[in-house]
């Protein structure tokens, strides 16, 4: 029983592959509306941010970290970035402003995790309120910013479209193959996986493991302002409490949910793109049935229980599998 | 001849300054209640717990309540509770204990903090409820009666998309289900709505903790699923920037009327001039600021058992729309006081 489950490699990307397979069909059939081209692309790009967000993550993961504090590096230096060009900075000057915060913010969390050595959790946890709290001390007016129109000039990033594509799922996808080049085809990203399956074998072998961390953690913050920009462009502001909100669970969850585990030195973008995906489905079929905001996390909190205990069932953990320090 | 008249001069002269100076001195009184009242108010504890500070609304609030605080002498500070409901519900435990004689609460739902309140007043804590009440009453409220902000968003609506032929299709953008903007808001529309068969509410949807990103994507689903759509009634103007955006990216600005709700301050102004929103339901930030030193200048002066008058001051609500947003006042931080 067992090995005929192993031979058809049902491994977790394929249980939710199949899941988003189903849940589209069911939807597509059933639910008028929901299969037609705007709303497709509708739903692509209602979880495009979301997906950015989750290429950052995946890269910290498969090195066998986690970055928290991606909320943090999304909104306060989009926000600052803003705030600057609302100040009459000129728009190339603001930007590199908000990059210096946020790869700053990278090494700080890498440093922390490779020399310190503190566990990413804390660290990052950490570095996130602090972030969050330098932002809300008075570094802006209000904790929800206005796009200014001085940045109108960068502003499609999130709005516009060419040939009916939103520019945002555009935004998603270049982040995507620019992640998949990095982590397939360099060999720094194949020093990640390196580290992410086993650091002591990396180390033996001669990779230099603690600057590819901080650099990990860097390509994490550089790509949540990304995220932030084009978040921002989008609804044409910033909150800057979305660091109090649930936000970065999602995150996390389109990574773990595609299939990259938490272990490290697996998956690669094609799991986050399933992930974000799935999630988008499921959020773009319940608004259009009107279901509540009660039943629709409810709904959306079964179907990825019923992800993660499908997979332990189909590959239940042993010692070959199991390794110390999983979160 | 000439000394005589010289002294008569001088003697009308004398006589006019004194008579005009006890006139002087009997004109000035003590005002009995004076001393009284600043002493009273001198050295007492006013604490100001709002579900989130940095927001135009709470920074308003506050800048209004610090201004009568250094004013009068009594003692004013903020315990931000940051959107985390279970902070806010430590921060008054603590007060609990602490004992000040006024709090001023913000509340994030209308459930959680209700307890709470009512052991504060039982422990001689006055408690002013600000904007966003729960269940029960106490010492005082002052804030939008926020049924009638509902009302007035439906009929506004109503009078631009109600038509003999097809009823015009509205979708509603609630914040937190528990909140009191998203329960008692949502009574209000369907006080409006619910026997008008000219109007089909085609959407009633959560934009999570106010999220405007969620309320883009909402807007962006349902317009895809009805073209047609007339109207967009919210319950906040901060998640409702998402939602002109959507419509916006959608080329539907003109079509859909778009309504919201909040403090009155330069975005509201701005959102209306902009052409954002087409409504806007204001409840006046510098008025129920003026509204909450009344009533908290009040209950310092109160030596009845706390609890024994329940005071409610809805706020007189402004609506805004193109044709009378230059006559507004549109506050900013800098044009409070």
């Amino acid at each position: 029983m067992k090995k005929s489950v192993n031979s058809l490699k049902l491994d977790q990307q394929t249980i939710v592959t199949g899941l988003f397979l189903v849940i589209f069909l069911m939807f597509a059939i059933f639910l008028p509306g929901f299969f037609t081209a705007g709303n497709l692309l509708v739903l692509i790009r209602s979880v495009s941010v979301l997906g950015i967000l989750g290429l950052g993550m995946a890269i910290v993961v498969i090195g066998r970290g986690i970055d928290l504090s991606m909320i943090a590096t999304l909104s306060v230096p989009a926000a600052l970035v803003m705030t600057l060009a609302a100040a009459g900075y000129h728009p190339v000057v603001a930007i590199l402003a908000g990059l210096a915060f946020s790869i700053a913010t990278g090494i700080v969390n890498g440093v922390l995790v490779a020399y310190a050595e503190i566990p990413a959790l804390f660290t990052t946890l950490a570095v996130g309120i602090g972030i969050a709290g330098i932002g809300q001390s008075g570094m802006f007016e209000y904790d929800i910013i206005a796009w200014p129109v001085e940045l109108d000039s960068i502003a499609w990033i999130g709005r516009g479209k060419i040939f009916g594509l939103p520019y945002s799922i555009l935004a998603f996808a270049a982040a995507a193959l620019i992640v998949h080049v990095f982590l397939k085809k360099t060999r720094l990203g194949f020093f990640i996986y390196a580290i992410g399956d086993n650091l002591s074998a990396a180390r033996i072998t001669g990779v230099r493991a603690r600057p590819i961390i901080i650099l990990q953690y860097v390509m994490s913050a550089g790509i949540a302002l990304f995220a932030g920009l084009v978040l921002s462009a989008s609804s044409n502001s910033m909150d800057t409490r979305i660091f109090n909100l649930t936000w970065i669970y999602d995150v996390i969850l389109v990574v773990v949910l595609g299939g990259i585990g938490l272990s490290g030195g697996r998956g690669g973008v094609m799991n986050v793109i399933i992930g974000t995906i799935l999630i988008g489905t499921i959020v773009n079929g319940m608004t259009i049935l009107n279901v509540s905001f009660q039943g629709q996390n409810l709904v959306r909190g079964l179907i990825l229980l019923s992800a993660l205990l499908l997979d332990s069932i189909v590959n239940p953990r042993n010692e070959e599998t199991a390794k110390q320090g999983d979160i | 001849m000439k000394l005589s008249n010289k002294l008569t001069f001088a003697a009308a002269a004398v006589m006019s300054m004194t008579i005009g100076g006890t006139a002087i001195a009997q004109q000035s009184i003590n005002d009995p209640a004076r001393d009284d009242y600043y002493a009273t108010m001198k050295d007492r504890k006013v604490v100001f717990v709002p579900v989130f500070m940095g927001l135009d609304l709470t920074e308003g609030w506050s800048k209004i309540m610090a201004n009568q605080a250094e004013a009068l002498g009594y003692h004013y500070e903020v315990r931000n509770s940051n959107f985390n409901t279970a902070a806010g519900a430590q921060t008054i435990t603590s007060l609990i204990s602490e004992k000040p004689d006024v709090i001023v609460v913000q509340n994030p739902d209308v459930q959680s903090y209700a307890r709470l309140l009512k052991r504060a007043e039982d422990a001689g804590i006055h408690v002013i409820q600000l904007n966003m009440k729960t269940n029960i009453l106490t010492t005082g409220f002052v804030g939008a009666d926020v049924v009638a902000i509902g009302e007035a968003q439906a009929r506004a609506a109503v009078e631009h998309c109600a038509s003999a032929e097809k009823p015009g299709k509205v979708l509603i953008l609630a914040g937190p289900p528990t909140s009191p903007f998203s329960a008692y808001m949502l009574r209000g529309y369907e006080n409006i709505l619910n026997d008008n068969a000219s109007m089909e509410v085609v959407g009633i949807q959560s934009t999570g903790s106010y999220e405007s990103s969620k309320a883009k994507s909402i807007t962006q689903v349902v317009v895809q699923q009805h073209p047609d759509l007339c109207a967009t009634l919210g319950v906040w103007d901060a998640p409702d920037i998402g939602t002109a955006a959507a419509l916006d990216e959608a080329g539907l600005s003109d079509q859909v009327f778009v309504s919201t709700s909040g403090g009155g301050g330069e975005l509201s102004c701005r959102g209306i001039r902009e052409g954002m929103w087409d409504h806007y339901v204001s409840y006046d930030v510098p008025g129920q600021g003026r509204d909450l030193n009344a009533l908290i200048s009040s209950a310092l002066q109160d030596t009845n058992e706390v609890g024994s008058t329940k005071t409610v001051l809805y706020t007189p609500l402004v609506e805004f729309t193109a044709d009378n947003v230059d006559q507004q006042d549109c506050w900013t931080l800098d044009s409070l006081r």
